[in-house]
């Protein structure tokens, strides 16, 4: 059974097509990247996938259960990390991840186990204490990873992940993720506009333009069909005729505006 | 690092019993109000600010108007009729920005990430009513604080106190729930920033908090009549201060508000999220 299961996806908002006819299908314990610059449709299609906007019903499946019609026993199966930092900087790193705890219903006796547990795993458990006010940008991350992770979800969904780290917080980020992965075979679908991360971390990656995608493949696949030395980035110049930093000074400004509401 | 389990298949059934939903409720408004409790413990700083308005009113207002006998209050010392209104006036404000904050949730994508537990849109928006409802009642303690040390006389009795929390509660619940609505509809924070200034004055003037209905003017009657604020702070008078009040009618009045409310706003939720 694939995680995540799409069929033919459109999404409009008014007169603007966001996604116009996307297919996926997720293999278990896979990290699946959808790559495309900003307005490509990548977030429209998680806000389906993650029962926040709606979906004809048997377009969308996740674990086999459609997001419609077992929307709540969907979302029971998901972990989700929106764009922005949304970790609440006046409660400690453990209070936030408590609060997803009990919103998932952990039973209160494995309740402190499993916050612990889960704060150790990213890298926390020193400054679990702490109010997230206090949190670098990388630490903020891989709070809400472990808010995210702590229902122990089959299916992760990131986006843009790592927008506004630096390099060091960037891999910090990732190395979790990889390490969670690894321990508990979940799968986790992330959109990104970094290719060079991708092609790193995604095991599997869908090239998205326009609400389409142009080209899916592993990524050493998708690079070969083009050439020697070709990186994602020219394979996404060749599928789309486009280039990627188009929506560049906006990302710049939106992780600014972020950080400034976090700090 | 330690392992971190795989979740279970999802087994649990589609169509929940309905005990089934009455405990996830309680237990969903039960770990907004941790959360509200734990916000207030490592930042007192809103805790002290807000209490400068209330202890204004009772202090100078209060005191002075106490002094001309201006507003008849019968045998009831003016100071004492007054607390409970500027109680209830305090909840209020606190209350009624509450749409900022979910505006602020949205923003962030705190609420996209809420919306996404398993919780119930309905009981999402009840537990942040509630969450409001333990806020506002940690802003009353604040005010009867400072009305013991004016020397209002406030009852002693523990069932009174109890019926006192609630009425707050359920007040808080409701002006928590217009603030969601009218943050569902305007969608932006100036604007409901605007729109929360703009109405509580009047709902504070319009109610019986300053002075007894008997001496507003007919049409002001009218709109007490149907001003929610006002059931809150004849209950609250009632039940601190011992003044005649129709117990019954204010809770029955402030239940219905707060049901009406609390299903209003949780239709208009998924604008937010949109």
């Amino acid at each position: 059974m694939n995680p995540v299961l799409v069929k033919d996806l459109h999404y409009a908002f008014g007169d603007h097509v966001a996604v116009d006819g996307v297919d996926l299908a997720l293999e278990p314990g896979e990290v699946f990247g959808l790559l495309g610059p900003n307005g490509a449709g990548k977030t429209t299609t998680l806000r389906v996938v993650t029962t926040l906007l709606p979906a004809p019903p048997d377009t969308v499946l996740v674990e086999g259960l459609d997001v419609v019609r077992s929307r709540r026993r969907v979302r029971r199966l998901l972990g989700y990390v929106p764009q922005q930092l949304s970790a609440d900087g006046s409660l400690t790193g453990r209070e936030n991840v408590a609060l997803f705890a009990r919103l998932f219903d952990v039973p209160r006796r494995e309740r402190a186990e499993a916050v612990d547990a889960v704060l150790d795993a990213m890298g926390l458990s020193e400054s679990a204490d702490r109010t997230a006010s206090t949190y670098s940008g990388g630490m903020v991350r891989r709070l809400e990873l472990a808010q995210a992770l702590v229902s122990a979800p089959r299916v992760l969904v990131l986006d843009e992940p790592t927008v506004g780290l630096d390099p060091v917080a960037r891999s910090g980020v990732w190395d979790r993720i990889h390490e969670v992965r690894r321990a508990n075979g979940m799968t986790v679908l992330v959109t990104t506009h970094a290719m060079e991360e991708a092609e790193l971390h995604c095991d599997r990656v869908a090239l998205m333009h326009r609400g389409r995608l142009r080209a899916e493949g592993t990524p050493a696949e998708l690079t070969a069909a083009i050439g020697p030395d070709a990186t994602l980035e020219d394979v996404f110049r060749h599928h789309t005729g486009d280039t990627l930093e188009a929506g560049g000074m906006r990302d710049v400004r939106a992780a600014r505006r972020t950080a400034r509401r976090v700090g | 690092m330690s392992v971190l389990p795989a979740a279970p298949p999802a087994a649990s059934a589609e169509r929940p019993s309905p005990v089934g939903e009455v405990t996830l409720l309680l237990r969903r408004v039960g770990a907004m109000c941790l959360v509200e409790l734990q916000k207030l413990r490592h930042d007192r700083t809103e805790l002290v600010t807000r209490t400068v308005q209330p202890a204004l009113w009772l202090i100078v207002f209060g005191t002075t108007f106490s002094r001309i006998h201006a507003i008849p209050t019968g045998s009831t010392p003016y100071l004492d009729f007054l607390a409970p209104g500027i109680l209830a006036q305090s909840a209020l404000f606190v209350a009624i920005f509450y749409g900022i904050q979910v505006i602020w949730e949205r923003d962030a994508g705190v609420l996209a990430k809420l919306l996404v537990t398993p919780t119930p849109r309905a009981a999402l928006v009840t537990a942040k009513a509630f969450a409001a409802g333990i806020r506002a009642l940690v802003q009353a303690l604040v005010v009867v604080v400072i009305a013991l040390l004016l020397g209002v006389g406030l009852t002693g009795n523990p069932l009174k106190l109890l019926g006192a929390a609630v009425v707050v509660v359920l007040g808080s619940a409701f002006f928590c729930c217009l603030s969601i609505t009218l943050a569902g509809v305007v969608l932006s924070r100036d604007r409901l920033m605007g729109i929360g200034q703009a109405i509580t004055m009047p709902l504070f003037f319009a109610s019986n908090a300053l002075y007894p209905v008997d001496v507003m003017p007919g049409w002001l009657q009218m709109v007490n009549r149907v001003n929610p604020l006002s059931y809150e702070v004849e209950a609250l008078r009632g039940l601190l201060v011992g003044t005649p009040a129709r117990l019954g009618l204010c809770f029955a009045v402030l239940l219905v508000a707060a049901a009406v409310m609390i299903t209003v706003a949780s239709a208009l939720l998924p604008r937010l999220a949109r």
